[in-house]
């Protein structure tokens, strides 16, 4: 057993049915007891989807766990097939069914018989994945099923495209700003003069997933999803992938590049390196924006990282390699996955953090002091206990981190985007400058919230003074230091001579 | 109650399939760490359950809230560890850091299917421990939503004490409401005070109401001449009421018949059964029912009750001849339907998950005599009903408004139909007489917003679907 307050990734059913109610007339029957499909007020609140989630429960209840699910499972199957004529009906397991060990499989089996839909069995163990890992292998498994379906009707399509065409794998339903980055994606490809073959999952037919061998290449932007389908399809086929996730000038033209070099060994005869210097130098802000008086006032300045994987990495290249920043800490909660992150940000990070434990996070935040965080929900809100800006750049989002509004996070766009995001997130520069000169905004009596808590130290009235000129943004920080300097030295008093040697020392 | 006879004018619940949505009933856990305020809540679940909780609660999660998962692992599923063990490392774990009075454990799905006996584990770690474990298995096998407090209320009512403690005066003194109403007033005019009560038994209610609200409800009473002598649960485990054979005891809630049960038959107290303060109709006839119980004469609840209806007029001109359907899943459907019948809407489903025929008796009774004298049919009432089925019989009575779970919320105004989202009744002050406007504030809210954007012409917002 664990005490657990906060989860960064859910459940592996979740990661299984973002992948079914992404694909278009997909079906999703969890084996599940009441209250378990919760996953359907999510995807209507956070998505503001209008259209019903297609997601059903069969619905474990004593009955159930007396005699079993006997007929119910299939009659549940054989009815949604009556009633909405899905294409694919996926039968979900979930953490009771996982210890009720019914032979789902034979479940399946049997509604076969009777519904005019496909239907198979979502291959994930509840107490091994989470629902990132369950989202990649159930994408892979739906891949798979199709193809093989159409392998054995002889259905393939033979050869590639004629012009080079690409298949995006891994947009997806409640995912990080998924729908703004596909679109970006898909008008860097149009600029490259790539067709898009398949986009899959969201808003794929899985009638279309045959196609898939047509494509020159696969790119699949998020490292959490879409891998294991990619790898099947290059095992299969010899499809080529490309995972470099365009996130970032640097890591865009990087994306490009490969591109270019997997399509021009297929036969094109394609240069990307022009485009690539015009939008890095023109049309992209971020790369002008890094050689701005802005960006340098942001030099040196202290950032902390966490998220899943694909952002979490990619975060911090851009602070660290782009921007100047000082990044003393990226984390990330993909443990699973932990060696390739860290591979990723080692020489750009003081200190590597893979942990679940939001509390961990959170004593490295207060330990570190960064002037801004970029992480996930949680992060934000250890931010705002501290007083630290955070800019929320991963999964787990608020509804708030669906906008309506044009944000993507990938592509030429997203490099903009991103720049907003991070300059925003730290004190606007200059203000800060002029806030530490003129001692804040109120040149009166300066309020001292929380100075007094919680304090066992006297601070004189002269240190008191001197504490209260500090700028507030500032203020918390220099009282804990130098009384931290001070209990370390047993001294119980602070005076001015106590202030002025912690500065000194720790630079508080 | 003997087998219900097919009457073709009463209310006779059917049953469909119980595929519905509604919450886990380990929600509870947010409104109740914070209605107790020297409580620990260990849910003993999955990831499901966490991942549940965390969404579910959205940013209360945040607050350093009084409850935690305890995760099963691989290996207690496997009974490869030791769940004692487990269970007293997490519990000396929050002993040390929160120091709770009391630690309630939430036995989910998952130690239902396992077979964990929390309730054997719980008296041996509590002696261990020194620290109230109470049990309460709100799971979503047997329950659903708001039958969650249902569970742990009747797990609390066995640890109410059975004998008023001798020190008598000093418990009065901390007890939150005794203080706030004697407030500033010195001994003997609390004791001329004690006067004004009519001698009656001792009453304690139950039900867990925002405190603002358990003022409210108490002085109404007080009003009466009857005393509340406590209410389960109190605003800490400490002050848990004091329960003696004899004792009477009304509900505040339709949910809570669990506890009602638990309190007649482990506690030998007396049921009144009375319809539920909501509404000002509902609360009347509550405090009727509760006075005709002591003898008592009620006074000035015409006047009372009339008067509330002329301040919500303004409301009551938007609802009147409009019809309401609700899908069902938190137990709270009967009453509410209830008061909007009255308030002149029509009802044609009432949808709830599990309806327990003798604890809603009156409630019942009320409705069918409201139809009555308002002149409109009998709604229907479907048990564990059929979300499915549901929306299919929605799409043809085209109600005026529809109270759902959020699962279905937006894809009904997707295609222009009003609807309600229900988890908020469950959280909104709505009980007694000052309340009734906040229910209609909340019914009234979507026909309001769309009233606003009824000349835009935006109220299909989907393309329509071939009719297969």
């Amino acid at each position: 057993m664990k005490l657990a307050y906060w989860m960064y990734a859910g459940p592996a059913h979740i990661g299984t049915l973002r992948i079914a109610s992404s694909f278009k007339n997909v079906h999703a029957i969890m084996h599940a007891p009441l209250g378990d499909d919760y996953f359907n007020v999510m995807r209507s609140m956070l998505e503001r989807e209008r259209d019903y989630t297609p997601v059903t429960a069969s619905v474990v209840d004593r009955n159930v766990l007396a005699r079993g699910s006997q007929e119910k499972v299939v009659d549940n199957i054989v009815r949604k097939d009556r009633e909405e004529h899905p294409d694919l009906i996926l039968l979900t397991p979930t953490c009771t069914s996982s210890i009720l060990q019914e032979d789902l499989h034979n479940f399946v089996e049997r509604a076969q018989l009777d519904s005019k839909g496909d239907v198979m069995l979502a291959d994930v163990n509840h107490y091994r994945f989470n629902e990132l890992q369950a989202a990649d292998r159930t994408l892979q498994q739906v891949v798979h099923f199709y193809i093989e379906k159409a392998k054995k009707k002889g259905d393939i399509p033979s050869g590639k495209t004629e012009k080079p065409s690409v298949n995006i794998i891994g947009i997806s339903t409640l995912g990080f700003h998924h729908h703004h980055d596909c679109t970006e994606l898909k008008r860097l490809m149009v600029d490259l003069g790539i067709e898009i073959n398949e986009v899959i999952p969201e808003g794929a037919s899985v009638n279309n997933l045959k196609n898939l061998p047509r494509a020159w290449f696969n790119l699949v932007p998020y490292r959490e999803l879409g891998l294991m389908a990619a790898k099947y399809l290059e095992e299969e086929f010899g499809t080529p992938c490309v995972d470099i996730t365009p996130m970032g000038v640097v890591e865009t033209a990087r994306c490009i590049r490969k591109i270019q070099q997997v399509i021009n060994a297929q036969g094109a005869d394609v240069d990307y390196s022009e485009y690539i210097d015009n939008q890095t130098l023109y049309v992209s802000q971020a790369a002008w924006f890094s050689r701005s008086i802005d960006c340098q006032n942001l030099t040196g300045k202290k950032a902390v990282v966490f998220g899943d994987n694909t952002h979490a990495a990619a975060m911090t290249k851009i602070l660290a390699r782009e921007m100047g920043i000082h990044v003393v800490c990226a984390g990330t909660y993909c443990k699973y996955d932990g060696d390739w992150f860290k591979e990723q940000v080692s020489e750009y990070c003081d200190e590597v953090l893979i942990s679940e434990d939001n509390g961990q996070i959170a004593d490295m935040i207060a330990r570190i002091e960064p002037s801004a965080i970029f992480g996930t929900q949680m992060e934000r809100h250890v931010g705002k206990r501290l007083d630290i800006p955070c800019g929320v750049i991963a999964s787990p989002i608020h509804i708030q981190n669906f906008p309506i509004g044009y944000k993507p996070f990938l592509g030429y766009e997203g490099t903009n985007q991103i720049t907003d995001l991070i300059y925003n997130s730290f004190t606007l520069g200059m203000e800060d400058h002029l806030l530490e000169i003129f001692g804040g905004h109120d040149t009166k009596e300066v309020i001292t919230k929380g100075i007094s808590a919680g304090s066992d130290l006297n601070w004189t009235r002269e240190a008191q003074i001197e504490l209260n000129k500090v700028p507030g943004f500032v203020r918390g920080k220099v009282k804990r230091n130098t009384e931290k300097f001070a209990r370390e030295r047993g001294l119980n008093e602070i005076s001015l001579e106590v202030m002025y040697a912690a500065k000194e020392s720790v630079g508080a | 109650m003997t087998v219900a006879q097919p009457q073709p004018e009463g209310l006779s619940p059917e049953c469909e399939t119980g595929n519905y949505h509604t919450f886990c009933p380990i929600s509870c856990v947010a409104w109740l760490y914070q209605k107790i305020e020297d409580s620990f809540f260990l849910v003993t679940g999955t990831k499901t359950c966490g991942y549940f909780l965390q969404n579910a609660m959205g940013v209360m999660i945040f607050a350093e809230p009084r409850y935690a998962m305890a995760e099963l692992e691989e290996g207690d599923i496997s009974a490869k560890l030791n769940d004692y063990d487990e269970l007293k490392r997490l519990c000396l774990q929050i002993k040390r850091d929160r120091n709770p009075s009391v630690i309630v454990w939430i036995g989910t799905c998952t130690t239902e299917i396992i077979k964990t006996d929390l309730e054997g584990l719980a008296p041996k770690l509590e002696s261990e421990l020194g620290i109230p474990i109470v049990v309460a298995r709100a799971n979503g096998l047997d329950y659903a939503f708001t039958q969650g407090e249902d569970t742990v209320l009747a797990a609390m009512a066995a640890r109410c004490p059975d004998k008023a403690p001798v020190a008598e005066t000093e418990k009065n003194e901390r007890n939150a409401i005794q203080k706030l109403m004697n407030f500033g007033r010195q001994k003997e005019d609390v004791a001329q005070e004690e006067s004004e009560y009519a001698n009656h038994p001792p009453l304690v209610l139950f039900g867990s109401l925002p405190d603002p609200v358990v003022t409210n409800l108490t002085l109404e009473l007080k009003k009466q001449g009857i005393k509340v002598s406590g209410w389960l649960p109190a605003k800490r485990y400490t002050e848990l009421p004091v329960l003696e054979e004899g004792y009477y005891v009304a509900g505040v809630n339709p949910f809570l018949s669990r506890t009602a049960t638990t309190l007649m038959r482990r506690r030998k107290c007396k049921l009144i059964g009375a319809p539920f303060p909501i509404g000002p109709d509902g609360t009347r006839a509550w405090i009727e029912k509760i006075c005709s119980v002591f003898n008592i004469e009620p006074q000035g609840l015409d006047e009372r009750e009339a008067q509330i209806w002329a301040s919500m007029e303004d409301y009551l001109q938007i609802v009147r001849g409009k019809s309401v359907f609700f899908m069902g899943d938190n137990l709270l459907e009967v009453s509410l339907a209830r008061f909007l019948i009255r308030c002149g809407m029509t009802c044609p489903e009432i949808g709830i998950p599990y309806m327990d025929k003798r604890y809603q008796d009156a409630e019942l009774k009320l409705l069918e005599k409201t139809c009555h004298e308002m002149g409109v049919p009998l709604p229907r009432i479907v048990e564990k009903p059929d979300n499915y089925n549901q929306i299919q019989r929605i799409y043809d009575l085209k109600p005026d408004l529809v109270i759902t779970g959020m699962a279905h919320a937006n894809p009904l105004e997707a295609r222009g139909i009003n609807t309600k989202w229900s988890v908020e009744f469950t959280f909104a002050q709505m009980h007694g007489f000052t309340n009734a406007r906040d229910i209609l504030e909340l019914v009234t809210r979507p026909l309001r917003r769309n009233n606003s954007l009824k000349d835009l012409g935006w109220d299909k917002l989907v393309k329509e679907d071939a009719k297969v």
